[in-house]
């Protein structure tokens, strides 16, 4: 098992969790130990030092820092335009940050969100497109049932390459990243080509009656109450169950969890299995919820902006729930950033790094700002 | 039938071509990317090296008229990148793989902000050693056209395995990488030698880099590298940690990536995007090979996250 010193300090509930409990009920609710309120201070840390650091970065290039800002905070949460536009992009994000996350609680560093994303939205088409005439819920059902199997099998598959033959997960995920995107290109220059449509390759559409629609009232689609949705399932799972309590021994400490008798291998396949269901079910969700059909345009980063939300919510699914509303406002302000100031759109993708490299810095503090007993 | 053979004839001699054109990259990155992990280290942000060192080196070649000068600014911004991620990761509990995600998106995302002025000019390219200039066949001229830089890495590779076998420098790096305890017996510091050892494959990167925007194909835009670096982490596992075998496995690599165009020109259009995604499919193909459960690799270093 590699890479276990990230593990070691995310958001895992230490036994130890009563001596700093009641510090703050939002904190509690949050992250229920003295190390999740550390945690909380750090990521918030990190944000925070990034954006100074984005700051200068955008003084050097010539923009006011102040005024990018202001930018930044209108195209994120400024208006209610801005925030809708911020919750329809945190939707995805929250279930590919899930893929990284879930086998990052056993030591597995899963990086194939955005490859999982794409075949998810592959098999929302193939199912939406072949099975038509299903009554309304069964036809959306199957779209996204569809959808996850695909992702659960393409992470699934690095899962058992990791368990079988020792291939390290996250080359083996990335190099998938890149193979599903071909297949995707592949798939929809031909084979599953709808060639009514002329003005770009796209693939059959999915029965209109399959689509699903806003949440009333809101510009917004139900796709961001099902992200929320797995996001509570999943912290519950991992936090309350013998499932989740085994995934974190084993995480902690493979050759303790093999003496207990944990199937640590088993483990592996299914961690990387749920990862790649929540990814495939974003891509699903895409589907059903956006394009109707696939296309290139769903390949535009849900998948590596997705790792970044699991490091910065430091492997707690509900700290993804924010996270991801965070990183989505500021992927939505890029376009705002690029109209204002002229700057280029990858202006957010610097922001995103400068966060992932903070963040990662901030764990070397990790254990010296708050002091617990078991610690 | 004659023209179907003079046809395989052709995708033959492209590949070859394209396997001497295409490979430059993947050796000078490969060469960095063992040389860091000879120490101990494991650099994912390649990638993220290799599309900013073709952007400084086209910028600085398009501002200065000197594709050599593009060169070696190429290798100090990577070089940069190099100190970065050796400083972070010298951090306790920070891992390495991570830093070279985030540096990954940070290095991409800074090349194509910095980078936006520069897509459309045209620079001064690297010139070309034409080998094949005894040959009539135009194919067999092109496939002999050899960039500098792709002699320059043989070299290099030569070198480097010359180097780390036989210099006491060589035999520090790898005594860092092999064991931490016994560079510290020695009262060496190991985040030091580590540092020297990213910030040099950071460099040698960076000119792979500038081989893509230099030499081929030549000019800068946003969809220049297609995971190059990363396939280049795995292409150093298959290749064993050993320079010279780094060589051949860029050849192999260069190979599979010439097999989508060279195809191409032979008219068989279908499955296109399938064939260019040869080289992930070998990659992963070979890394499974590589690769067992067990044990670990031979010719692995100890201290290495990646192998253990």
């Amino acid at each position: 098992m590699t890479n276990r010193s990230e593990a070691d300090d995310v958001g895992r509930h230490s036994l130890s969790s009563a001596h700093g409990a009641s510090r703050m009920a939002l904190v509690t609710m949050l992250a229920p130990s003295a190390r999740g309120f550390e945690a909380l201070i750090l990521s918030l840390g990190a944000l925070v030092v990034a954006l100074v650091l984005f700051g200068i970065f955008a003084a050097m290039t010539g923009a006011d820092p102040i005024a990018v800002y202001r930018t930044l905070w209108l195209g994120a949460f400024g208006t209610r335009f801005s925030i809708e536009n911020t919750l329809t992009l945190a939707a995805p994000l929250m279930l590919t940050a899930l893929c990284t996350l879930i086998p990052a609680r056993l030591g597995l560093l899963v990086i194939g969100g955005e490859g999982a994303l794409v075949v998810g939205g592959l098999g929302a088409v193939l199912a939406g497109a072949l099975l038509t005439g299903l009554p309304w819920p069964v036809g959306t059902l199957a779209c996204f049932i569809s959808g996850a199997a695909a992702g659960a099998l393409w992470i699934g598959f690095a899962g058992a390459l990791k368990h079988w033959r020792g291939v390290n997960e996250t080359i083996s995920t990335l190099l998938l990243n890149y193979i599903a995107i071909a297949v995707l290109m592949h798939l929809v220059s031909g084979p599953i080509r709808d060639f009514a449509v002329t003005l770009k390759a796209q693939s059959w559409s999915i029965s209109q009656s399959y689509m699903i629609s806003n949440i009333p009232g809101w510009s917004v689609h139900w796709g961001l109450v099902i992200g929320i949705g797995v996001c509570i399932v999943m912290f519950l799972i991992l936090r309350y169950t013998v499932l989740g309590f085994s995934i974190d021994v084993a995480g902690g400490n493979v050759r303790a969890a093999e003496m207990a008798g944990l199937p640590v291998g088993r483990l592996v396949l299914l961690a990387s299995c749920l990862g790649g269901a929540a990814a495939g079910l974003a891509g699903a969700i895409e589907v059903v919820a956006v394009h109707g059909a696939v296309s290139e345009s769903l390949v535009v980063g849900f998948g590596y902006t997705g790792i970044l939300v699991a490091f910065v919510a430091r492997q707690n699914p509900l700290a993804v729930i924010v996270v991801a509303l965070v990183l989505g406002g500021i992927s939505a302000s890029g376009g705002l950033l690029q109209r204002r100031f002229d700057m280029p759109d990858a202006a957010t993708v610097v922001l995103q790094g400068l966060i992932f490299l903070c963040v990662l810095a901030g764990n070397a503090l990790s254990g010296r700002i708050v002091r617990t007993g078991g610690n | 039938m004659e023209f179907i053979a003079a046809g395989w004839w052709g995708v033959l001699i492209a590949v070859v071509g394209g396997a001497v054109r295409v490979s430059t990259p993947y050796l000078f990155i490969s060469l960095g990317e063992t040389l860091t992990e000879r120490s101990g280290r494991v650099n994912l942000g390649l990638e993220g090296t290799l599309v900013l060192g073709a952007m400084t080196g086209f910028a600085v070649c398009y501002l200065t008229g000197s594709p050599w000068l593009g060169v070696l600014a190429a290798g100090f911004a990577g070089a940069c990148m190099g100190i970065l991620h050796a400083i972070i990761c010298s951090l306790p509990r920070v891992n390495d793989i991570a830093v070279g995600i985030a540096l990954f998106i940070f290095g991409t995302g800074l090349a194509f902000y910095l980078g936006k002025p520069f897509i459309q000019p045209r620079a001064p390219m690297l010139p070309a050693i034409p080998l094949g200039a005894w040959s009539d066949s135009p194919a067999i001229r092109s496939a002999l056209e050899i960039s500098p830089l792709f002699i320059i890495g043989i070299a290099i590779a030569f070198g480097l395995r010359w180097g780390l076998k036989n210099t006491r420098w060589g035999l520090l790096l790898r005594m860092a990488g092999d064991s931490e305890d016994a560079a510290l017996a020695l009262g060496r510091s190991v985040n030091t030698i580590r540092l020297l050892a990213t910030t040099a494959g950071g460099f040698l990167s960076g000119i792979g880099g500038a081989f893509l925007s230099l030499y081929y194909p030549g000019n800068w835009n946003e969809g220049l590298s297609s995971g190059q670096g990363l396939m280049a982490v795995a292409l150093v596992i298959f290749a064993r940690w050993d320079p010279v075998r780094c060589f051949w496995a860029s050849l192999l690599f260069g190979g599979a990536s010439a097999l989508g165009p060279a195809v191409q020109t032979v008219g068989i259009t279908q499955g296109y995007y399938l064939f260019n995604a040869a080289p992930y499919v070998l990659t992963l193909i070979l890394l499974i090979y590589s690769s067992s459960p067990t044990q670990m690799l031979a010719g692995a270093p100890r201290e290495l996250s990646i192998s253990r």
